[in-house]
């Protein structure tokens, strides 16, 4: 029996920004762990309600829009952040029944398109600021951005054309025999570097990277509308590792525990993976990004492509 | 019927956003309109039974090309003498003639649009692997010379981009 769609629909926001809230946590006490430090601990045990306390203080911080940005654009841009980050999630089918709309049948497309209208949260934080950091941060962020949504798209096409469609839903259950990290294992690297690169997180985050710009396109930003930026970014490490555990490890596939919970996991799994990389990898410089984007990801996603292609015209019947 | 409730607000979105485009004086604020302006283009796609028109629309339009504009106008960094001349530019007299001609036009296409297709007729929804079919079927020489077209641009953008070693930097 399908759920009703309006619970559905509650339930997803609820966890996703519970979700991204207490990430803030769990990650500064992971990063602590692999550091050899503690970590935020001292508010409710283990630190758990540490989030709690950031929230309510950044919502009584003041928020100052600064008298040169540009207003209406300044205040739209963490807005539209967080919008195009929830929208994606509507199609991620979570398991068979439970997702807003699972069975959109350009549902991974739909999930590029948020993602592309995405890039304008953060070109226009970055514009509307008026003040050079945040404009280079926002530069740079379009770029790269751009550049790594290339890579993403042509590096889920070995799973649509395996798959035979752009569901999101048809794609996990074409994974029930064999998971498509194993055919598609070039593919599933690719889409990763590009998920992270696309959240802009460490090792990627010259868009915000502190040692040149100030905070990047965010550097004008105070108070919830930072907390707004904050909670984006979480929202979209969650989406991506939704994403990976859809596209490439099965979904809500696996073996005696109910399907929600394997979903949960593996997404899990995935956003500790993201944190790992930023308390191991460092920085690199914003060319040495690019070009590895259009230098290696992109002939290897083009490759991927038509190796899968071969493979499947081999094993086609007739 | 394609004069439906959804059909009919994303049509008056996109119209509204589009003449919106015309009389903004920042640029960039004229550019987010247009992008509204594809959004709701989008919608009315969807709502004619093209989802796959429509998110391509998003996706390449509302999700590539637009900002690149947005990433171009933000390099140019317009600022207060370039608001002011925008301004003068778009002075109510130089609205009459061009206001006249699109008023014929439209009166024209509606007087089209009611005389040939009273009626939009049943909606069938047009799926990706149709497309497909379609692109690859009987037009697939209209998309090799696309992608011929799209190499050459590629070719003349990397002859154009390229430093070579003797000449001077442009």
């Amino acid at each position: 029996m399908t759920p009703p769609p309006l619970l559905v629909i509650a339930t997803t926001l609820v966890v996703l920004l519970g979700l991204a809230t207490m990430l803030t946590w769990a990650e500064r006490r992971l990063l602590g762990l692999w550091q050899d430090r503690y970590g935020p601990n001292r508010v409710g045990p283990g630190g758990l309600f540490q989030a709690v306390a950031d929230g309510i203080k950044i919502l009584f911080k003041q928020d100052w829009i600064p008298p040169f940005a540009d207003r209406p654009v300044f205040v739209l841009a963490p807005a539209i952040g967080m919008m195009t980050v929830l929208l994606a999630f509507g199609v991620i089918p979570v398991t068979a029944l439970w997702s807003i709309a699972g069975d959109l049948n350009i549902g991974l497309l739909f999930v590029f398109a948020t993602m592309g209208l995405g890039v304008y949260s953060v070109v226009l934080a970055g514009w509307a600021s008026n003040s050079k950091y945040a404009l280079l941060g926002g530069m740079r962020a379009a770029a790269q951005m751009m550049s790594y949504e290339v890579f993403m798209g042509l590096s889920t096409l070995g799973v649509v054309m395996t798959a035979g469609s752009f569901g999101l839903r048809d794609i996990v259950q074409a994974q029930a025999g064999l998971w498509f990290v194993i055919p598609q294992c070039l593919g599933c690297v690719v889409f990763l570097l590009a998920g992270i690169a696309e959240t802009h997180r460490l090792p990627f985050d010259l868009p915000e990277g502190e040692n040149e710009l100030g905070a990047g396109f965010h550097t004008e930003y105070s108070g919830m509308k930072f907390g707004m930026f904050f909670l984006s970014e979480y929202a979209g490490i969650v989406l991506v590792s939704a994403l990976v555990t859809t596209l490439y490890l099965g979904g809500w596939q696996g073996p005696v525990l109910p399907p929600a919970l394997w979903f949960a996991a593996k997404t899990g799994a995935l956003v500790c993976l993201f944190i790992l990389l930023r308390a191991a990898l460092p920085r690199p410089r914003y060319d040495q990004l690019m070009a590895l984007g259009w230098k290696v990801l992109l002939p290897l996603s083009l490759l991927n492509i038509v190796a899968t292609g071969a493979v499947l015209l081999l094993r086609a019947p007739g | 019927m394609t004069t439906s409730m959804p059909f009919l607000l994303s049509a008056l979105v996109a119209v509204w956003a589009t003449f919106m485009v015309v009389t903004r004086a920042v640029a960039i604020h004229a550019l987010l309109y247009l992008v509204v302006a594809l959004l709701a283009l989008a919608c009315v796609f969807d709502v004619l039974g093209a989802p796959f028109a429509a998110i391509l629309e998003v996706i390449v339009y509302a999700g590539a090309i637009m900002v690149l504009f947005v990433f171009v106008v933000m390099m140019l960094n317009l600022g207060r003498p370039d608001r002011l001349r925008e301004n003068s530019w778009i002075a109510p007299r130089g609205w009459i003639g061009p206001g006249l001609l699109a008023a014929l036009l439209l009166a024209a296409l509606a007087d089209a649009l009611v005389v040939a297709a009273p009626d939009g007729g049943p909606i069938a929804v047009i799926d990706t692997r149709q497309v497909g079919l379609a692109l690859y079927g009987p037009y697939v020489l209209m998309v090799e010379l696309a992608s011929f077209l799209l190499l050459a641009g590629l070719v003349s953008a990397f002859r154009i981009g390229r430093h070579i070693r003797g000449e001077d930097a442009p």
